[in-house]
Parts: structure tokens; sequence; C-alpha cells
């Protein structure tokens, strides 16, 4: 029987698990692999880590890009960078978001959205960490994402410190040239130079570092309730663990006298 | 209900005689539960219980999702994000619904392969493997359409392609393609139709489901063995089979919980392995990504329809016969539809009389080497379209064919099948003793 169901498995996990969805591009752009404290089965988000990226986004990013799928109200929640809610207020008030009702912009409230930035035609990026891949190997399979997670966090990092300060201008347009872009030269300037911003807690503010609390900010904005998922996916697993036990005895014990043999 | 003989329904109370005498449902049901089955039936056979699970999961969420969910181009994206954010549960409902397609597919895989593999499509269950082969298409067909209401990049481009496919029919293909996607391109048109039909085809599955329910439960199940089950007599099938219930049941649902772990697992800890990080980018006409790649269930037939290119012989060959009618393009889409009209139409092409491949020893290896094939067309459904993956997906398709057209109706003349078992009790005293001798020798727990 064991022999079988191994086969079994072994069948599904060849059909399941052998093809991801991903082309391999044509150059191999670099990925730093950073240990962050939200990956693996029981990894949960730094609130500290989430603070400081959310003071990166406001005083750097938010010059171009916007949050737009992201609640103010969402930057209360003790999964998430788990402001005060009186901060929340304060800090909604800074950005104006447009009201349909009134036709005009006001500040914005707890309920509102972080406004969407088309200024200068920059991508949102509410989502950018579920949006790119890290890792796609070996061989375009994506089999090293059962290791390594997605890498959408670790995309953002090496994208921020993968500027080589080479840059050339096309057709009016300035590119910079960067190590984990696709293409290789990305029209964004390079936004972080470390000591961008000032930490209230004296924490390190050096490139590696505002990169990696950026990335982590917009793991978090991208997948907000990554704890609560895995939370449900720890208890359902025991829970699944528990009743397959028992339905396999209870198998056993059902097929023992067709198989007449003594529990 | 004709079949293998067993007991009936019997009712008792007045009540249940009331109703049995005016809806034989309680009968129904009871023979439905109680059917007799071959008493051999191996781990191959729980894939039946998966399906059902997984058609009722996706209805159950889909039905809660649409509640929430805007079928606009302008809104259809924030909508999933508003579940994703905002719904109670929202999250988990959708990684679910998202995976649980996933798991459909990978069971209706294993589910179809157990039945080449034990020729379940022969003599008499030919129906129920038509029928079967129609609900698959209902899935793709449904999987495809459900692909792109998150309104994503991929789903844009997707549906781009996918009703590409239909605009390379001669003639007839422009106008249809406009028909299909109710205007000249993918626009809001086609995502309220891609939705209404997304929420109907399931429920034509349901019904298909049933039918194939009932044409298996009038043929009985198959088995490993492939011989029948003996009608003579109730105490004779009784020797053969054991009832569904408590026996196969019980035996499926402990498959199946423990196929939920691993499925529950993935949602739970790389809910978007499965997915494409650039579906998370809202739809823009006016962006092609770099790579446009189907969801992996579809790979393997994406990769027969993208080996079929201008340089292959049988391209040209085909443009030259028909006058330029035929080209490339549209030999990839006959190819490609043409690769599961072949396998539907299995059961008229396998001209060997024994049933299970257990018992056909070249057979094994031919089958063995089109599963291989169908892995290897997946993982070349996911290169991108250059050499030397377009040439190996070429080969990957002629063998495709070539098993089913040349491979299996010349092995039922050439091959000298092994002896088979005159009865499924034979069969299954033989591997009773044979485990009870390896107990006995080893002392080990058993191993069931």
């Amino acid at each position: 029987m064991f022999k079988q169901l191994a086969f079994g498995t072994a069948a599904a996990l060849a059909i399941g698990l052998a093809p991801v969805a991903w082309a391999a591009g044509g150059e191999e752009a670099h990925i730093e692999d950073i240990a962050f404290s939200f990956e693996g089965p029981f990894g949960v988000y730094d609130q500290n880590q989430l603070q400081r990226g959310l003071q990166i986004y406001t005083e750097v990013c938010s010059a171009c890009h916007g949050l737009r799928y992201v609640p103010f109200r969402t930057l209360n929640d003790t999964d998430g960078p788990g402001l005060p809610a009186d901060q929340v207020r304060a800090y909604a008030s800074e950005f104006q978001v447009y009201d349909a009702e009134l036709e005009d912009t006001r500040p914005g409230l707890p309920s509102d959205n972080f406004p969407a930035n088309t200024a200068v035609g920059a991508p949102d990026l509410s989502l950018m960490a579920k949006a790119r891949a890290g890792f796609h190997g070996p061989y375009g399979t994506g089999l090293s994402q059962l290791v390594n997670g997605m890498g959408g966090a670790e995309y953002i990092y090496s994208l921020l410190t993968g500027y080589t300060g080479v840059q050339q201008e096309q057709a009016g347009t300035l590119f910079y040239e960067n190590t984990a872009f696709p293409s290789g030269w990305i029209s964004m300037a390079p936004p972080l130079q470390g000591e961008d911003v000032e930490f209230s807690d004296g924490s390190p503010n050096d490139l590696h570092n505002e990169a990696v609390d950026i990335a982590a900010f917009l793991m978090w904005t991208a997948e907000p309730k990554m704890m609560a998922r895995k939370e449900a996916g720890f208890v359902g697993v025991i829970f699944l663990v528990v009743l397959s036990l028992l339905l396999f005895y209870t198998n056993k014990s059902i097929w023992a006298a067709v198989k007449k043999k003594k529990t | 209900m004709a079949g293998i003989p067993h007991d009936h329904y019997e009712p008792k109370s007045g009540f249940s005689k009331w109703v049995e005498t005016r809806l034989p449902v309680i009968g129904l049901l009871y023979d439905t539960i109680m059917i007799p089955t071959p008493k051999n039936l191996n781990w191959m056979w729980i894939w039946g219980i998966v399906l059902a699970f997984c058609l009722v999961v996706q209805i159950a969420t889909g039905v809660v999702l649409v509640m929430h969910y805007t079928p606009h181009v302008d809104m259809a994206f924030a909508s999933v994000e508003h579940i994703m954010r905002n719904v109670n549960g929202g999250m988990m409902l959708r990684y679910v619904h998202m995976n649980g397609a996933s798991l459909f597919f990978l069971a209706v895989y294993c589910h179809i392969f157990r039945g080449l593999y034990y020729g379940s499509y022969k003599a008499p269950r030919e129906i129920t493997w038509i029928i079967g082969m129609l609900i698959y298409l209902l899935m793709m067909a449904t999987g495809f359409l459900g692909y792109v209401l998150p309104w994503g990049q991929m789903s844009f481009w997707g549906a781009t392609v996918i009703t590409g496919l239909f605009g390379a029919i001669p003639f007839i293909g422009e106008p249809l393609q406009t028909w299909l996607l109710g205007g000249p391109a993918v626009e809001n048109a086609t995502l309220n139709r891609f939705f209404s039909l997304h929420y109907l085809l399931p429920f034509v599955i349901a019904g298909l489901v049933i039918v194939h329910i009932w044409a298996f439960h009038t043929t009985g199940n198959n088995n490993p063995t492939g011989v029948d089950v003996r009608r003579g007599s109730k105490e004779e099938a009784e020797k053969d089979t054991v009832p569904f219930w408590p026996y196969y049941i019980i035996k499926d649902f402990f498959a199946l919980a423990v196929i939920l772990l691993i499925f529950w697992a993935i949602v739970g800890f790389m809910p978007n392995y499965l997915g494409h990080p650039d579906n998370y980018i809202e739809a823009n006409p006016l962006v092609t990504p770099a790579h446009i790649v189907p969801e992996w269930y579809f790979l393997p037939f994406y990769a027969m329809l993208r080996a079929i290119t201008d340089d292959l012989w049988i391209s040209q060959f085909a443009s030259f016969i028909t006058g330029g009618i035929v080209d490339a393009k549209f030999l990839g889409v006959l190819v490609m539809f043409g690769s599961i009209l072949v396998m539907a139409l299995v059961p008229w092409l396998d001209t060997s009389n024994v049933r299970s491949g257990r018992y056909r020893p070249m057979f094994r290896w031919w089958f063995a080497l089109l599963v291989v094939d169908f892995v290897l067309l997946m993982w070349l459904g996911a290169m991108p379209a250059e050499e030397p993956y377009t040439s190996l997906a070429a080969i990957g398709a002629a063998y495709w064919f070539a098993y089913f057209l040349v491979i299996l109706p010349l092995l039922g003349v050439i091959e000298k099948p092994d002896p088979v078992p005159a009865t499924i009790e034979e069969d299954f005293e033989a591997h009773l003793a044979k485990s009870k001798a390896a107990d006995d020798g080893t002392q080990a727990a058993p191993a069931e």
C-alpha cells in the first residue's frame, strides 16, 4: 500500500510542482538573498522595521510612487506597522486625497487609501513585492522558490542596491545601469544613497539597511495579512494531521475484516 | 439502476414508505452510496473524490467571492485587492479558490492518466470516458475564464492570446474572435461575458459529473486488473466487491485528508507559488509582458501550440496542399485541440482486448514515456519560444499523437499480454497472501 501511495504522491508532485508559470529571461539578473524576518512558515513582520520602512516611503518613495490599494487605517494593524490610532489619523491628514462627493481634494482620513501618484508615471508600489519574483531557477522551473520564497522583497532590495553608477541617454531619457533590473537599464534614478532618512531611534541608515527596511515595508503593503494566513495555515495543518491519522486507523480497522487480519 | 446485483433499499418506517412511493430518493441515495465496488482498487482510485471535493470548494468559495467582486475593467483589479484587504476572510477565500484550481487540475491529470493506464476507457465505459473528456474541456474553459477575472497583466494578455487562437481559423476566424470578445479587442465587454460564463460553466460541470457517475455506476468501476466483477448472482458479486460505504468512502477520505494537508500548507505558506507575479500588475493594453505564460495546467498544450512553426515540414506541407489556407498558426491551433481530441477517441484507437496496463508488458513502457512526455511538454510550455525548446516541443507533440494514433492501434496487434487473473477475488487473495508473507518474513508493521 505504501509503495503505491508513495508512487501516487511522487507522480502528483512531479506533475504539480515541476512547472511553474515562469519563463526565465535571457540574462540572469543578480538577486541578493536577504534573511527577512517574515520568511518561512513561522516568519513574522518586524514592527519596528515596518515603521522605518514607512518613514523611508514617506520621505523618499512617495515623491513619485503611490500606494493606492493600501488603506491608511491598516497602519494601525498589530500585524503591520502598528502605529497608534492618533498617529495614523495625523499621518493620513498629511496626504491630499480626492473626494468624489466634494469633487475636490481634502486631507486624508484613516478610512481612505494612500493616494495614487501618477506625477511622473512611476508604478504603484502597493503590490510590487508580489508583482516581482527574485528567484526563477533552476532551468526556469521555479523549484528554488520552494526553499527561497518568491523573492519579491529580495528583488526590491537588489534593485535599490544594484546601481552601478553608469548611465546613458537614449531618446532624451536617462537610463541607469542596474544589475537587478531585467533589461539592465532602468529609468528610475538611484532613489537611495544611504543616510537619506534619519531614524528617531538611531537605527542604522546606510544604503543596505534602508533598502532592507523599505523592501520589508513593501512586502507588508503587498501582503498585509501574511501573519494571519500563516496562522491559519499552521492550525489547518495540525488539524489535518490529526484528521489524517484518525482516518488512517479507521480505514485500517474497517478493512481488517475484508483482509482477514487481526487488528 | 442496472449493474452489479446487490441489496436494495427497503423502506421500513411509515414515513419512509410514504416518501419512497412518491419519490424514491432514499433508495437512489442508498444504491449510490452502497454500490458494489471492486475490492482491489488501489490508491490511484481516490482522485474522483478529490475532484468532487474540488468542484464543491470552487463553487462555494466562488459564490462568496462574487459577492465582493466587480466585473468592470476599471474596478476588477481593485475589487480583488478589496477582497484581499478589507473583506473578512477574503484573503483566505481567494487563495483557496486560486490554489483550488491547481488542485483541481492536478487531480484531473492523475485521474485521466489512471484511466489511460488501467484502460478505464475501454468498452463498456466509452461514454464515461467521453463525458469525462467533456468535463475536462469545460474545466479548462472555466479555469481560463476565471484567470481573466482579476484583470491583471497575465489575465489580459492570456485572454488576448487564447482568443487569438480562434482568430487563426481561416475565413470565419476574425468575425468569430470579435463575436467572442464582444469587440475588436479584449475590453469591458469581454470581461463581463467571461465573468458570466465563469459562473455558469461550473454548474454545467456539476451536471456532467452526475452523468459521469451515473454511467460508471451502470458499468461498474474499473479496477487495477481490468477484470469485470462477476454478475451471475449476488453471492458471486460479493466475492469481488465491497460496498462503497464504508470501505471506499473512509479510504478516500483518508487520502483526501492527506492531499488537503499539502494543499493547506501551500495556501497557508506559499499561496502565490503556483501563480504568476505579473498578475499582481493591473492589466495594461499598452504594455506587453516579456513572457506570456498560461497557468501550469495549460502548459503541455501551450507547448504543442507553439511547437508548430513555419520551419516545420509539416506546416509547410499543410500550407502547400491547402493552398496556404492552413498556415502554421492555424495548424498549431489544430494540433492543440487535436491533442485532446485524440485522447477523447482513445476507446476506439486502442485495439488491445486486455484492459489493464498491468498485463501489457510493451504498453507499460510506452505509457511511461507518455507521462514523461507530458511533464516535459509542461516544462517546455514555460520556456521562451526559441530554440532548442520549440524543436523539443515538436518532438514531444509528435510523440503525443504517435502514442494515440500509431502505438496504441499497433500494440493491440503485436503485443503478447501477460496472463490475466480470472477474477478480482483471485487477484485480491494473491496480493493478500503476498503482503502476509512479507509481514511474517520481516515482522515489520503491516503496510495496511
